[in-house]
């Protein structure tokens, strides 16, 4: 088919402006906020932050749960007064056992373990073993609880960062228990390593009626006011879900830097239960299993505000406060992979890389006007279209650049030259051949047709897989190979025909110039 | 000026007998990937961070770099560094340790990245931290299984839509072929020692992308011959599709070859290794296809594929 339909020509020209004006956003500034200015990101290796792998702690997350159950489990015997004793709790089957006082007493102990409320649907079962009575955690609720905390945990990491005041922060989940969060342009993330390191789950517990030794129910933690070890009771009065608001004061009394709290009406009224029935005892505030102090209720406290004075400095009252304000993560998050480069190096990189490639490009584009004159240099306009669709398509999805993503492009290019050369040297057989030069034309895009398409089908293919399972720099990469399969599949099934059409169609030559 | 090409690889009327060389080319083929394995176990490939766990602070000191006095600071730390090494400017260190053993390593590798960087810049007031790495072991051995689970597939991928337009001896010669070169590729890493890393494993994919399509053009060439001369022996056959489409196949190598060069020469620390291999890849990719993947087709299908044609 050598002769082009004004709608096909307008298509094929139309498509290249939108490309162009695609690309324009990563070039300008946008002239009104209002306008969609979408443009490539720049991955972290060419604009400098730092990139940190999370891993939630599922297992602490099971934990938890158990003992929580376990709580529950012993007030509602408590509440039903129904006896048991030999309460034990196994993580590494995630069940919890006991043995009812008496066999009278153990349907009724069954049925009150039934009435435990889940906190996902199915939950945990009930049996009974050997006399026993056994709560099994469920794994299917487990893995639904476990998707739930991460999706909780990367708003809690977001909200922390977004309080640091990192910009353009990015925060997405990867597999089944882990979170990446990127940051452009910090180049210490220390700061925000340690805030997210921090679960900050803050309680409020009593101190076992014997504190210098643990009992059933309590637990010995580190007193880190004075550095000793102390027994809290196990069964927490107040949480810190309750929190509403928390800030870094300075201290009246002592000088020191101090952190509020303020809680809801339902954690003022429980705080106020609690200091009311204990006058005189200690209330211990812990954070993730440190107790910060251990006051002596002096009388109760039902306003629902206090302060919590732990030997800080200013720059530990207001990361404290921070980390209140955002939530307690669900499990405690550890990193597992951190990268970080410079501004400088990212700058070097990208300049490198830019050189480095308009270089190649332009060797290409010589190479191809020695090799193939006229012709070559319609492969060269195709080929200058084809780094514009790509730039226009990535820029369209925001996607993110880097190194091996221009790699990427560079080899697109590359096979992009190789489309126009099977053409070329189509024709050119076709002319050894003696056909005439519009039978050679025909023939020499028809039958470089399929294979350019054969190869070019293999590859993307090839790349696809790669960018499914590959990670991080290969699916970068595997991903601007992608899309530049299909410009190059435009630009020279579509374009560069269209170009040499044209010419044939204006000068009418005797001969090919192949 | 535009009116004809300035030069050709070869003339376009030359036929050259490579099926003559064909067994010599699979031995030397062969011999260089079997050394290459050998080359795998022994010394083995340098596993970069990616792979291998642990941390690398490359830092900039506002002068000369004093290592001794570097070590000694990271020493005084309680740092043990496996590595503390020059390069680039000679204000340009890189301090490297192995990932911590033992329980709770995680917590460890992520310690010690924070620990050498406050030790080197109150050793060095002023020092800039260009790169600042740290992979934990488990996280390394995962990135490991995925980037060879990648190959694997695509691979896997090359192979089935071979064997779907082509015929399946293509598809064999074609996936015996890239192993070869992907082996000899390895090889050529353990030699010069280059670090391997998720972005050494994106260069073997682009060698086993651009190999493909080679193949896959002069495949499409033998397929389109072996319709059109139906009685012309299969060796011949061989010789005269590699023939025709050898100025495609050297115009085609030289220019990606071209594209890739100055990367190699200036482009920077990460990608001039990249760019290193796929060089290598692009002359071990073009010559496959020459001397390796059509002798295997003839080796497997000379029976085969010309009685099918004739039939069909």
């Amino acid at each position: 088919m050598m002769y082009y339909s004004r709608l096909r020509l307008l298509g094929v020209a139309g498509i290249c402006l939108i490309g162009v004006l695609l690309c324009l956003p990563n070039f300008l500034r946008s002239p009104a906020p209002s306008l969609p200015w979408r443009q490539i990101h720049l991955g972290l290796d060419l604009r400098g932050g730092s990139y940190l792998l999370l891993q939630l702690d599922l297992k602490s997350l099971e934990h938890d749960r158990l003992q929580s159950l376990q709580d529950q489990a012993r007030q509602t015997l408590l509440d039903r007064s129904l006896g048991y004793r030999d309460f034990a709790r196994d993580d590494a089957s995630a069940s919890l056992s006991f043995m009812p006082r008496s066999d009278a007493e153990r349907d009724a102990a069954l049925k009150a373990m039934q009435s435990l409320p889940p906190v996902v649907p199915n939950e945990f079962t009930t049996s009974e073993k050997d006399g026993r009575i056994v709560l099994t955690l469920q794994h299917d609720a487990m893995l639904a609880r476990a998707r739930e905390a991460v999706a909780q945990s990367i708003e809690i990491v977001r909200r922390r960062i977004d309080a640091t005041g990192a910009i353009d922060p990015s925060i997405a989940r990867e597999g089944d228990d882990r979170i990446v969060v990127e940051l452009p342009g910090v180049s210490d993330p220390e700061r925000i390593k340690s805030l997210l390191g921090t679960t900050a789950r803050l309680t409020f517990r009593l101190l076992a009626p014997n504190p210098s030794v643990a009992s059933p129910g309590s637990t010995m933690l580190e007193d880190e006011s004075v550095h000793t070890q102390v027994a809290v009771q196990d069964h927490v009065d107040v949480d810190g879900t309750d929190l509403t608001n928390a800030g870094a004061v300075i201290d009246q009394q002592s000088g020191g830097w101090a952190v509020t709290f303020q809680l809801n009406s339902a954690g003022a009224t429980a705080f106020g239960n609690v200091t009311r029935a204990n006058v005189g005892k200690r209330f211990a505030i812990v954070l993730d299993n440190k107790v910060i102090e251990a006051p002596n209720i002096i009388s109760p406290i039902t306003a629902g505000n206090g302060q919590i004075t732990g030997g800080f400095d200013a720059r530990s009252a207001s990361d404290l406060a921070l980390l209140l304000r955002a939530g307690a993560l669900p499990a405690p998050l550890s990193v597992m992979e951190q990268r970080t480069i410079g501004p400088s190096l990212g700058a070097a990189s990208i300049h490198a890389g830019v050189i480095s490639l308009l270089t190649g490009l332009l060797l290409v584009i010589v190479f191809m006007v020695l090799f193939y004159g006229r012709f070559g240099l319609y492969a060269d306009v195709a080929l200058f279209a084809n780094l514009i669709l790509m730039v226009a398509i990535l820029s369209l999805f925001q996607a993110t650049l880097t190194l091996p993503g221009m790699a990427g492009m560079l080899l697109t290019l590359g096979m992009a030259v190789d489309a126009n050369i099977l053409i070329n040297e189509r024709i050119r057989e076709e002319v050894k051949r003696g056909r005439a030069p519009l039978q050679a034309l025909q023939a020499g895009f028809d039958r470089a047709t399929s294979t350019i398409i054969d190869s070019n089908a293999t590859a993307f293919l090839a790349h696809v897989m790669l960018f499914v399972f590959g990670t991080g720099p290969v699916r970068n990469f595997a991903l601007t190979i992608t899309i530049g399969i299909v410009t190059t599949l435009f630009t020279t099934l579509l374009l560069s025909r269209l170009l040499v059409v044209r010419w044939y169609a204006l000068a009418r030559p005797k001969e090919l110039p192949v | 000026m535009l009116s004809r090409p300035l030069f050709r690889f070869v003339r376009d009327d030359r036929r050259i007998n490579f099926m003559r060389g064909r067994h010599m080319g699979l031995i030397v083929s062969a011999v260089l990937s079997i050394a290459s394995v050998i080359l795998f176990f022994q010394p083995g490939l340098k596993l970069g961070l990616d792979f291998r766990g642990g941390i690398i602070v490359e830092a900039q000191t506002p002068g000369p770099a004093d290592f001794g006095k570097l070590r000694a600071a990271l020493d005084h730390a309680g740092i043990h560094p496996d590595a503390v090494q020059a390069f680039g400017s000679p204000r340009d260190v890189r301090i490297s340790i192995n990932a911590p053993e033992g329980a709770d390593r995680e917590a460890q590798t992520q310690k010690l990245v924070d620990g050498v960087k406050s030790a080197i810049s109150a050793a060095e007031p002023g020092t800039q931290v260009l790169r600042a790495d740290a992979v934990g072991a488990s996280v390394s051995s995962e990135l490991f299984r995925d980037g060879l689970l990648a190959l694997g597939f695509s691979l896997a991928m090359i192979l089935i839509y071979i064997w779907v337009r082509f015929e399946r001896e293509f598809a064999i010669s074609a996936v015996v072929t890239l192993i070869l070169d992907l082996t000899k590729t390895i090889g050529f890493l353990a030699i010069t020692r280059f670090e391997f890393d998720l972005v050494m494993v994106a260069a073997l994919l682009t060698i086993l992308g651009y190999s493909t399509n080679d193949k896959v053009v002069v495949y499409d060439r033998i397929r389109e011959n072996l319709r059109k001369y139906r009685t012309m022996p299969l060796r011949e056959l061989l010789d005269l599709s590699i023939n025709e489409t050898l100025n495609r196949t050297l115009g085609t190598s030289m220019t990606v070859f071209l594209a890739a060069l100055p990367l190699a020469l200036f482009g920077g620390s990460t990608l001039t290794g990249f760019a290193t291999v796929m060089l290598f890849g692009i002359v071990v990719g073009t010559s496959s296809s020459i001397f390796i993947a059509a002798p295997l087709l003839l080796l497997m299908g000379e029976k085969r594929l010309r009685k099918e044609t004739e039939a069909g």
